[in-house]
């Protein structure tokens, strides 16, 4: 559409200043990362602990660290990436609620003290109060998760950001990023039953995700012209074509194939690779999206 | 008071003068503009001919800068200008994002978002925006868009039909409008930018902030 109208008005820019470049860059690849894998392991702990409660029982403090490292470091790189990160504090003082930002700190900060929490629980042993524990923190996460996609939603123009499919994109995200996580985490504690229902968790994400970002690829540029010129950076010839078709399969088909191939020959190595390709892609996958609208100049 | 701004294309001749005059009173560091002068020639030679379109803050009715900004360093005055307080931003970068027609950057000096302010501390004193006074052939019409008798009120009426603001199915409402602008001058995805090539440089991008 874009290549249209250029050849409809056949204008082209002969004198203006230098365009910001990169605004958010890749510490924020590494936040949404992070923080899915994080908010994805307290899905699946919660999910493994009431399907296979003797089993799972043994993963309370290791999942719960893992998740606790994982929101750290979503943390991190979020402060990372402030241009002044010393006045972060102004969020909780100055706080302006209609900014997906503002509520989103306050949640993560939340969930961070629930994982924290949790952690002084399972070493404890205290199962009980740990389960009642998750039950909260499990519903937090899904907030948690889902505050990027308002946040990027909110970025008017970049309109390849569509709130229904970011949502749904950040879910499974972190049902991806969590299953795989965990089957990789539960080596000897977890029994193959158990493995197979996270490896069904980790093809359906994946399969859902696959078919969200195929929809927006062929259908998403007949909606809007933004979205004809921002797919057009990872079409063809575009800068993030390779990148993109490359976490695509490393992050959705192949472990799909790698899922299936799995049962068919009950064989665990071939579950952690699709796993390892899943985590490793899923970085690959969210750098290319938010890399892209970014590309496109406003003005 | 509702202040609003009002360009006339026909009238600009792409001197740069209030790009310039902004630059001075505002200390804009290099590298950044709160107000810039874009050039888009159109046709092909020898039938061409060229534009000049003064791109600044929109100041919304509805922005997008204002609802996302999570400290309200960025907020309304009394009189519609969206203002920003730069003690209290953090430098998310969440408006620079979040504004539709890239008119904020990140200071490089005190790393905190920046936009042209309608020159609010001149308004406050009753002067005019310098980019205003600059203006050789008056082409920048500022004034209360409430007021009936005000120039700006008064050239939206008799533009009718001409008067035109940027995206506007964004829903932002924009505060600043333009008479004789079309699809090429409003629309950045209208015209071809050439990666490294403009009239006197071959930088298309800078970093934001100066890092990162």
């Amino acid at each position: 559409m874009a290549h249209e109208i250029l050849a409809a008005t056949n204008a082209v820019v002969t004198l203006d200043v230098a365009l910001p470049g990169i605004v958010w860059p890749w510490l924020v690849t590494v936040n949404m990362w992070a923080k899915s894998i994080g908010t994805g392991i307290v899905f699946m702990l919660f999910m493994l602990l009431r399907m296979y409660p003797e089993q799972a029982g043994k993963l309370r403090f290791p999942a719960t660290v893992a998740a606790f490292i994982s929101i750290n470091i979503f943390l991190l790189f979020t402060l990372a990436d402030l241009h002044q990160p010393f006045r972060m504090w102004h969020i909780f003082v100055y706080s302006h609620w209609t900014s997906a930002i503002a509520i989103g700190s306050v949640m993560a900060s939340a969930f961070l003290g629930l994982l924290t929490l949790l952690g002084y629980l399972a070493f404890k042993n205290d199962n009980e109060k740990f389960d009642k524990v998750l039950l909260w923190t499990a519903i937090l996460a899904i907030p948690v998760t889902l505050y990027t996609a308002s946040l990027m939603a909110q970025c008017t123009a970049r309109e390849l950001w569509q709130m229904p499919a970011e949502s749904a994109q950040m879910i499974f995200a972190a049902l991806l990023a969590g299953s795989a996580f965990m089957i990789l985490l539960g080596g000897n504690k977890l029994n193959n039953e158990a493995k197979n229902t996270l490896g069904v968790v980790l093809g359906l994400s994946a399969l859902m995700a696959f078919i969200i970002y195929m929809s927006e690829y062929i259908f998403g540029p007949m909606k809007a012209e933004e979205i004809a010129a921002t797919i057009g950076y990872i079409k063809n010839n575009g800068p993030y074509a390779v990148m993109f078709w490359v976490g695509q399969w490393m992050t959705y088909i192949l472990p799909m194939l790698l899922i299936v191939l799995s049962r068919v020959g009950k064989s665990e190595a071939i579950l952690k690779l699709a796993a390892i390709l899943a985590l490793v892609g899923l970085a690959i996958v969210k750098h290319v999206w938010l890399m892209i609208p970014q590309l496109l100049p406003m003005s | 008071m509702q202040l609003g701004f009002l360009v006339d294309l026909h009238l600009c001749m792409g001197c740069k003068g209030c790009e310039i005059a902004c630059k001075v009173e505002n200390e804009v560091p290099l590298s950044t503009w709160r107000l810039r002068v874009k050039y888009v020639d159109v046709g092909t030679f020898p039938e061409t001919r060229r534009t000049f379109t003064p791109l600044r803050c929109n100041h919304c009715e509805n922005a997008p800068c204002v609802r996302i900004c999570p400290v309200s360093a960025l907020h309304y005055l009394e009189n519609g200008i969206v203002n920003i307080d730069k003690e209290r931003c953090i430098g998310c970068a969440g408006c620079v994002m979040a504004c539709p027609y890239g008119a904020i950057y990140i200071d490089p000096q005190t790393q905190t978002a920046d936009k042209c302010t309608y020159c609010a501390h001149r308004v406050a004193s009753s002067m005019m925006p310098a980019c205003v006074v600059a203006c050789p052939v008056q082409a920048n019409i500022f004034g209360d868009l409430e007021d009936p008798t005000s120039n700006i009120s008064k050239y939206i009426q008799k533009s009718q039909g001409g008067v035109q603001v940027r995206k506007p199915e964004k829903g932002t409402n924009p505060h600043h409008f333009y008479v004789g602008g079309g699809n090429v001058t409003l629309n950045p995805l209208a015209s071809e930018r050439v990666d490294g090539h403009s009239l006197f440089n071959k930088i298309t991008t800078l970093p934001v902030g100066g890092h990162h």
